[in-house]
């Protein structure tokens, strides 16, 4: 049967993600070493696995509220005031979600009409722009400069304002670059947010994952917590990916919105993920210090390793990727992370799969052991002799 | 973190890092990695860097063995001597005193089973204060010094996710 016939325009207008085609080219390879990955290379804390198992054990297996457990909006408000000085009201103000990616989708849902434009920095996360289309928005990339740290400057981000312009999606810390955005730098883009009525979806998965400094929240800026949808969850700081629980903090009106789409969709996160999260929150601070510190050694090494080797590599401050360029090579970043896997058996991701302006970079993810980066940046360096 | 036991956790994870990749990681100048390690030497803190190895890859053969001993205390001297007196022997790996109804676990290497079979009925068994021997031999390797034998077992991620 010809299915394709009747899928809609809008599915068969998004391309498929740069980052599948190759991983479908990395899986037929053998004995490689992989810096490709997008999660912790930890197991979720014990405390975490184990309230999860004894919630199952209660025999906790039903539907919570739409929203999400009382108890665990509470930790997450909790966790918001304690962690960026932000107060949320958890009846009203917080919602629980199925991972960070549920949260964009709903975010882009309830505010999209057909037409609106929303704004992207690139390079980015890479739901983004194709959940705007399915919503029937308009993505527009904004793109975000090595020369300025892969910020969002003040004058790119007024470039791309039209009056179809409804909504900015703030992603730092930043996958791919590791970039951040500090507190002055976001002060300088808060006037122009305000003065063209925008929204910010500002996707902060990584807040936990900051080094030299701490995280702050757009939201915390006067006059912008009321025009931001706060998106953040549990999978990168507390190493849960794969339990799937993000959660949105907003204005009551926003919420009330998103759960509306929520509450048909997907009725409500799963319950052992919600009870194993409350734990996380309260009794796993001291793993989540010991997870950073141990990426923040990573990060220092695998930087200066790139740069040893020879490749010019920005110094990120977030996440746990390095973004390093690959432009002398001459290679476009499909090439080179062909040439790499094929040749010396690292995988990389190529940087163009984050958008146009990650052409000429590649994606190196260092969620892996010193011992593992060692021996690959080993086999870069073996790489680079040969092509620089 | 003390600077040394930080320096200790990375040479455990690869001793072949370089003093510059340590400093680099701990923030320390080079200098001071050098003397730190330095210092830990001659202390007999770190006392050897050594390698694992999947023998079964190598094509040698290597078998070993882990002994249950069980010893006669003596007086003034515990298992003390005992103990020294086992480890002479260049096929003995390792030796501790452990908990339990045994009281030293010895680890012994050899080409057959035969050789170590021989080893302890000739040599371990007879040494006086020596009341027992019960020799396990190791068949199949699973995780040693917390590395998994088996390629994917420690890393069950998907390769490349976004």
């Amino acid at each position: 049967m010809n299915t394709d016939k009747y899928i809609s325009n809008v599915v068969k207008s998004i391309p498929p993600s740069g980052i599948r085609k190759f991983f479908d080219l990395v899986t037929s390879s053998k004995d490689i070493i992989a810096l490709g990955v997008g999660e912790p290379d930890f197991v979720t804390p014990w405390e975490i696995r184990k309230e999860g198992i004894d919630a199952l054990d209660r025999g906790s297996t039903t539907y919570t509220s739409n929203l999400g457990l009382p108890e665990l909006r509470i930790a997450i408000s909790y966790f918001l005031k304690t962690h960026y000085n932000l107060a949320y009201d958890p009846e009203k103000e917080i919602m629980v979600t199925i991972g960070a990616s549920e949260a964009i989708d709903l975010a882009l849902r309830a505010l999209l009409d057909d037409g609106d434009e929303v704004l992207v920095p690139e390079p980015s996360y890479v739901s983004y722009a194709p959940c705007v289309t399915l919503t029937r928005g308009i993505p527009v990339f904004v793109p975000t400069d090595e020369k300025n740290n892969f910020i969002l400057t003040p004058d790119d981000l007024k470039s791309k304002i039209t009056s179809k312009t409804k909504a900015l999606i703030l992603p730092y810390p930043n996958n791919p670059t590791g970039a951040i955005m500090k507190k002055e730098e976001l002060e300088e883009i808060v006037d122009i947010i305000i003065e063209h009525d925008l929204i910010v979806i500002s996707d902060e998965i990584y807040s936990e994952l900051t080094y030299e400094g701490k995280h702050v929240s757009i939201a915390s800026l006067p006059g912008m917590k009321e025009r931001t949808i706060l998106i953040n969850g549990f999978s990168k700081a507390f190493a849960m990916t794969g339990w799937r629980l993000g959660y949105i903090a907003a204005e009551h009106g926003f919420i009330e919105a998103m759960n509306k789409i929520h509450q048909y969709t997907t009725i409500c996160a799963p319950i052992t993920a919600q009870y194993a999260a409350i734990k996380g929150i309260y009794q796993c601070e001291e793993d989540i210090v010991k997870m950073r510190e141990t990426y923040d050694k990573r990060r220092k090494f695998i930087v200066n390793g790139f740069r040893e080797i020879g490749f010019d590599c920005f110094e990120p401050k977030g996440a746990f990727y390095i973004f390093p360029s690959i432009k002398k090579t001459g290679m476009t970043s499909q090439e080179f992370c062909e040439k790499l896997l094929k040749e010396e058996k690292v995988a990389v991701v190529p940087g163009d799969a984050f958008g146009p302006s990650g052409e000429g970079f590649i994606r190196v993810s260092y969620a892996y052991s010193i011992d593992k980066i060692k021996r690959a940046l080993e086999r870069i360096k073996h790489f680079a002799e040969r092509i620089l | 973190m003390d600077k040394s036991m930080e320096i200790i956790d990375l040479l455990c994870e690869n001793s072949r890092l370089t003093e510059k990749q340590i400093a680099t990681i701990t923030g320390l100048s080079e200098e001071e990695v050098k003397n730190t390690i330095k210092n830990l030497e001659d202390k007999k803190v770190l006392l050897k860097y050594t390698t694992l190895v999947d023998w079964e890859k190598t094509g040698r053969e290597v078998i070993t063995a882990l002994i249950d001993v069980r010893v006669a205390p003596q007086q003034g001297h515990g298992f003390n001597r005992v103990a020294h007196r086992i480890c002479q022997y260049e096929e003995v790996k390792s030796v501790s005193l452990i908990s339990g109804t045994y009281d030293l676990s010895v680890e012994v290497e050899g080409k057959t089973m035969k050789e170590i079979a021989l080893f302890v009925a000739e040599r371990l068994a007879p040494i006086e204060g020596v009341l027992s021997t019960t020799t396990h031999f190791v068949l199949k390797r699973y995780k040693k010094d917390g590395v998994f034998y088996e390629e994917g077992e420690d890393d069950k991620r998907l390769v490349v996710t976004p």
